[in-house]
């Protein structure tokens, strides 16, 4: 069951070191030939002119899906807030002049310093309104008051070209309600 | 100064012990830890290692959170390998609440932890030999790392705060080109560690830092708490996945590597060993693992699909009622663990029946390791700390929770 590790290097050959150097060079030497000629094999990438593109689930920052009407999907049914561990999701909710909606928020701000990019909220919510799939990193900013983002940017902002979840046709919510 | 300056009989000039505080912050001392040591000269007489500077309050802030909310906490325990971590937790809720994962859902869990395991220990060893100068060897580890990370990625959402187990499930399932691209990160990783024993293996440099230092004995170790590599490699075979095996790993061919004297190059060797045992393992799961679904039937604890919650009113109020009241675990306590990179990382969990723990202690691995370091350190060189500091792998953010 257990298997003994086996432990080298007291021969007259390692002890020399000579041998040691020159397996180690081979062993960099190709891979600095293999970074400076291969182009497919470098490890490093012209970091921001070249990108590695992200995963289809990377979560990035959030954002607000539209209607067909281009109002809020949100019915502001305070699901992604509760369930969100790190308490960043603030709704203020209000009522709708349409009867068939009742719903929606005033207010939606996220606060991007506290969220912690668990995908919770996108996990908890009942019609598809918030998806973290806008490739967004968490943005440097000057001051707080910049990480705090609001209904109107949120929605302003526009997914990846994939649907996030393919096992569900939409919500009815998705449908403009006239 | 004079009188720090004692002459000792054969004319050599000794001092006085001298006291020295190394870290919190200092490069060798990773995630925040302080030594203070008495040294004669070079040699450590003693040491008193201080912990806690990473402390966040783990176990309290589990109070009052649900039980599902508990899982971005997890991520942040040992955040080398978070995934090991998720499925702890995971399968400590789920064995209180009396509930098993489904096959397939154990054979990715399986997975993401072995693949967890494999980004821990090369970062632990790449790391090491980066402080003892060798960096080469460190950029091949993080290039292996970064691939097993995109890797990850793919499959979780993020790089490194992953919250991919879900109890009774996970969040989603395995990419359906994963195997393919695990092929060609599976061919990278194991080229690079070829590379990286090719440098370190038999070079004397690295040899003379790591032999025979911070050596413990296998009595000594198992008398202070020690588990995962750090014990094996003083020739105890103990490991949770063998002795009590949990998920599949009892159907899982691997073997258990261990050490002889406990020194710095058995962890080193125990580590890189263990790494393709892990390979060995996810090749197995490849082949083992059925269809099916990936989370367990039960309203009471996975959220309903979103076709339902989008077109039928039973899904929606089950949705509804799911996230507001949490997952509602029956009383009583549990105490599950499981390996993680470091050891054994158990969770000793207790529910009153309500929507949140009301107990979530962690058996941190590093923690009991950290007894160890100060009799392991004691007697060698104060150059020898940073090798056998390496080579414990103590994580901050699991030790100090």
């Amino acid at each position: 069951m257990a298997k003994v590790v086996e432990r080298v290097g007291d021969s007259f050959a390692d002890r020399i070191y000579v041998p040691a150097i020159l397996a180690g060079l081979k062993i960099t030497t190709r891979h600095f030939f293999r970074n400076l000629f291969g182009q497919k094999e470098t490890v490093t990438i012209a970091y921001p002119e070249v990108k590695i593109p992200y995963s289809p689930r990377w979560r990035g920052q959030h954002r607000l899906l539209k209607r067909d009407d281009g109002e809020p999907r949100c019915v502001a049914c305070f699901m992604c807030s509760t369930a969100c561990p790190a308490d960043c999701i603030h709704i203020v909710a209000g009522e709708h002049d349409d009867q068939g909606r009742e719903k929606f928020p005033v207010r939606f701000e996220i606060d991007e310093l506290r969220c912690i990019y668990c995908g919770m909220c996108e996990e908890a919510c009942p019609c598809d309104a918030i998806r973290m799939d806008t490739g967004l990193h968490a943005a440097p900013v000057y001051n707080r008051e910049a990480a705090w983002v609001r209904k109107d940017q949120l929605l302003a902002r526009n997914g990846r070209d994939y649907a996030v979840r393919a096992d569900a046709e939409g919500p009815p919510c998705a449908v403009s309600s006239k | 100064m004079s009188e720090l300056l004692i002459e000792t009989e054969d004319g050599d000039l000794d001092s006085a012990p001298m006291n020295l505080q190394m870290g919190p912050s200092h490069p060798a001392m990773h995630g925040t830890i302080k030594m203070r040591l008495k040294l004669d000269g070079e040699i450590v007489q003693r040491s008193d290692i201080e912990v806690g500077y990473l402390h966040r309050g783990f176990e309290k802030s589990c109070e009052s959170v649900t039980w599902t909310q508990v899982l971005p906490y997890t991520d942040r325990l040992n955040y080398v390998s978070p995934l090991c971590n998720n499925v702890g937790y995971c399968m400590a809720v789920e064995k209180l609440i009396g509930v098993t994962a489904t096959e397939r859902c154990q054979y990715i869990r399986t997975i993401m932890a072995e693949t967890s395991r494999i980004g821990d220990h090369l970062t632990c060893v790449g790391a090491s030999a980066m402080e003892l100068g060798a960096f080469t060897a460190f950029l091949y580890a993080i290039e292996a790392r970064e691939e097993l990370w995109r890797l990850t990625e793919a499959v979780t959402g993020a790089r490194l705060t992953h919250s991919y187990c879900r109890i009774g499930g996970l969040k989603d399932d395995l990419p359906l080109d994963f195997e393919a691209s695990y092929r060609v990160v599976e061919k990278k990783v194991r080229s690079l560690i070829y590379d990286i024993r090719a440098l370190l293996d038999t070079n004397r440099i690295f040899l003379d830092r790591m032999k025979d230092i911070g050596c413990i004995s296998a009595e000594r170790a198992l008398s202070l708490g020690f588990t995962g590599p750090c014990l094996r490699s003083t020739g105890h075979d103990y490991d949770v996945r063998k002795y009590a095996p949990y998920m599949i790993y009892d159907r899982l061919d691997f073997e258990v590597p261990v050490g002889v004297k406990g020194d710095n190059y058995d962890r080193y060797l125990v580590r890189l060993e263990e790494v393709d045992q892990s390979l060995r393992m996810i090749d197995q799961c490849f082949k083992q693992i059925p269809a099916g679904p990936i989370n367990v039937d039960d309203g009471r604890l996975v959220l309903p699909a979103k076709d339902e919650v989008y077109h039928s009113i039973e899904g929606t109020i089950a949705h509804f009622k799911l996230i507001m009241d949490g997952i509602k675990v029956p009383p009583g306590e549990v105490y599950s663990y499981t390996e993680a990179g470091n050891g054994e990382l158990g969770f000793y969990l207790i529910s009153t029946g309500e929507g949140r723990p009301y107990k979530c202690r962690v058996r941190p691995p590093c923690w009991a390791l950290m007894q160890g370091v100060a009799e392991m350190v004691e007697g060698y060189q104060i150059a020898d700390i940073v090798p056998t500091f390496g080579s414990i792998n103590m994580i901050g953010g699991e030790c100090d929770r």
